[in-house]
């Protein structure tokens, strides 16, 4: 095998791994609440302009902005399920697509008008540049957000599998009328399960701020790789999140070099349908 | 009764102030349409575009005397509708062909432009402009470069900017006399984006070249707004061509030079179909690293106290921007549609529509460095030139090419970072 491929592979599992990080946020949404949030792309997007912020201010990395980032998407995660999730649930499906939807535009808009539509960037060396490894160019803010990817990933099934707080969350999503009479309180539960899945997402925002572009409207892009991540690992499963992503990422990487890179969406969206086409709860959903 | 008749007269009274009024206000004020993404992932382009004809307005509604000979800058308005000011009503394109269609058809239904300008991305150009057709109102273009939007035989579209066939002209031409200075030249490859504009310069460049008997060696087509283009990258880097094209949008643009960098590739010559690689906000962005990139242009400063340097000056006044080759042309069609008005001395679309037919505009009366302003029947501007740039200190585009118009030399090869 040719160093270059392999190199196209490294850089796929990389890739990948960002996007079950920006991913594993909306499937955790999704799994407690059965709510699809169309402002998951936005939210990444605030979470960069938070890193973003960190940097100009302090001129500090993610050390400091990712952590901030957490913060500052956890804290709207609960305001926005108080203000806006608690109420549309009640709803009909179409207002929580509409509303969700409706949160994407204005926060996309707010973040225009007070930054405006210039494309922004953090320094390339802002985490030790680029390294070579057997060969290898491997950038080092690319193995950071893998390496935060694969950890989010872990702790959040260990939150969800392994503690009693994750019992209580999976209970109010298995049936939040039982958990109450168990002395569950639901909105606790999904307050908190917004704030982890917001702080995730803004974790990841921070992240891939350090090697992509920032630009109010860069959610939009990357939102589709995250939905064709959380359905192709199932929806609600964050493992399923991770390997749907680290798939995706090689077999895109992989398609741009070989066949070229015009054709790399078509290969992955093909080979996406025909995957649900015989299992269309995804890799590791629940039927 | 007589309450009543009051009552009658009052309204009457007030229905002729009120048609009288905005018969007297239309007089004063020519209302033109601009069709711009204001919004989306060329909303950086389109806010540029936006600023830039705020500050023609001002030197066309105000009177500018330090401009000299320039179009329309000396007095206040437009001397040929009796100094009335020029009104711009923007519409949100959104980048979308079919947003674009839709502004424009709200502006000439709704607002009743009387001309329009826009729309930036080729594609959008193309349907925004096909409505203007429909409806008979002038349609100037100064930023479009695919070269199928002259070839529909509309009578109410103009362009002034240079089109795919002057820059693969100008590309060959550049690269035939870096070739003469001793540069390898031998083997190209196009990187280019799927949309009208990508494929159309990629098209017309490959066409091009092949005609003189130099084959295009790579084309790597991609889809826009990529999330990532390592495999672009490491294709190139395994087939090592003397010179990239590169095709692209700004979001594309500064992700390309961020995984070069990352990659450790340099191609020997990056020449940059401006666009992207022109967006100030590239600069800002990625320009410490993509240090030497070759890139077209009409626009330059010009000594000071020239038009084109106070153009420049009221332009980074207004946005703290530096002014860019694609914001640059935009404005200049914005002028030649003005100046087209003033001329007709009629808001009538089809005076207007004559005028600009009639355009013969000098070097001297223009921001950008075209020969002139003059269209064919087909509504190009056949006058339209440009010249190479090169981003020597990773800050600020220089002129490098043809020698008369250089201000230094070309740096070969490619720096990068």
């Amino acid at each position: 095998m040719s160093l270059t491929l392999l190199q196209v592979i490294a850089g796929g599992l990389l890739l990948g791994a960002v996007y079950a990080l920006f991913s594993s946020g909306l499937t955790l949404v999704w799994g407690m609440m059965n709510i699809v949030n169309f402002a998951h792309g936005d939210f990444v997007m605030l979470g960069m302009y938070v890193a973003f912020v960190v940097y100009t201010l302090f001129g500090a990395g993610p050390w400091l902005g990712a952590p901030l980032a957490v913060l500052v998407l956890a804290t709207l995660g609960v305001v926005v399920y108080f203000g806006l999730i608690r109420g549309i649930m009640k709803g009909p499906m179409l207002a929580q697509i509409l509303g969700t939807f409706g949160l994407a535009l204005l926060l996309r808009y707010s973040v225009f008008w007070w930054f405006g539509a210039n494309f922004l960037s953090l320094p390339e060396n802002l985490v030790g540049g680029t390294f070579d490894f057997l060969g290898l160019r491997i950038q080092a803010s690319r193995l950071l957000a893998g390496t935060v990817a694969l950890l989010v990933t872990l702790g959040l099934h260990f939150l969800l599998t392994r503690t009693s707080l994750g019992s209580k969350m999976l209970a109010v999503a298995e049936d939040s009328t039982a958990a109450q009479l168990m002395g569950i309180r639901p909105d606790t539960m999904q307050a908190i399960a917004w704030a982890i899945a917001a702080g995730a997402t803004g974790l990841a925002g921070a992240l891939i701020a350090t090697f992509f572009y920032i630009v109010p409207t860069v959610g939009e892009t990357l939102a589709i790789v995250a939905f064709v991540t959380v359905s192709l690992g199932g929806f609600g499963s964050v493992p399923g999140a991770l390997v749907a992503g680290l798939l995706i990422g090689v077999i895109e990487s992989l398609s741009a070099y070989l066949i070229g890179a015009v054709y790399k969406d078509m290969v992955v969206y093909t080979l996406f349908l025909g995957f649900l086409w015989f299992r269309p709860q995804g890799l590791m959903g629940k039927t | 009764m007589k309450f009543k008749r009051i009552l009658g007269l009052l309204c009457a009274a007030s229905i002729f102030l009120v048609a009288t009024g905005s018969a007297w206000s239309q007089e004063k004020t020519v209302k033109i349409g601009a069709v711009f993404p204001l919004s989306g992932n060329a909303a950086t382009a389109g806010a540029h575009t936006k600023a830039a004809i705020e500050v023609a307005m001002d030197i066309i509604n105000n009177a500018h005397p330090e401009f000299g000979n320039f179009p329309l800058a000396k007095n206040a308005g437009l001397a040929g509708l009796g100094g009335a000011k020029v009104e711009v009503v923007f519409g949100d394109n959104q980048g979308s062909p079919a947003t674009g269609q839709n502004q424009t058809l709200r502006l000439i239904t709704e607002d009743k432009v009387v001309a329009i300008t826009g729309a930036y991305q080729s594609g959008v150009t193309l349907t925004a402009s096909a409505v203007a057709e429909k409806y008979g109102i002038p349609f100037v273009n100064g930023e479009s470069v695919a070269a199928n939007l002259t070839e529909r035989g509309f009578k109410w579209f103009f362009r002034v900017t240079p089109i795919a066939s002057d820059i693969a002209r100008i590309y060959y031409e550049f690269l035939t006399d870096m070739k003469a200075s001793g540069v390898k030249t031998d083997s190209i490859a196009i990187i280019h984006d799927t949309t009208e504009y990508g494929v159309s310069v990629a098209n017309v460049v490959t066409s091009a070249f092949k005609e003189k008997g130099q084959p295009i060696a790579l084309d790597i087509p991609y889809a826009i707004n990529a999330t990532d283009v390592q495999g672009q990258v490491l294709q190139l880097k395994e087939k090592k061509p003397d010179v990239a094209i590169m095709i692209a949008y700004t979001p594309d643009a500064i992700l390309y030079q961020k995984t070069m960098q990352a990659l450790d590739y340099k191609p020997p010559m990056i020449i940059a179909d401006d666009s992207g690689y022109s967006d100030p906000s590239f600069i800002k962005a990625v320009g410490k690293i993509s240090q030497g990139v070759f890139n077209r242009s009409s626009w330059s400063v010009g000594p000071a106290g020239s038009p084109t340097a106070l153009i420049a000056e009221m332009y980074k006044k207004k946005t703290g921007d530096d002014m860019d080759d694609t914001t640059g042309r935009a404005m200049q069609a914005f002028f030649v549609l003005c100046d087209a008005i003033d001329r007709a001395g009629s808001t009538d679309p089809a005076k207007i529509q004559a005028a600009l037919r009639a355009t013969d505009l000098k070097p001297d009366q223009l921001m950008m460095g075209y020969k002139g302003v003059k269209f064919d029947e087909k509504g190009q501007n056949i006058l339209a030139s440009g010249l190479i740039i090169q981003l020597q200190d990773g800050e600020s585009y220089v002129a490098v090419w043809p020698k008369a118009g250089a201000a230094k030399t070309p740096i070969l090869p490619y720096k990068g970072w």
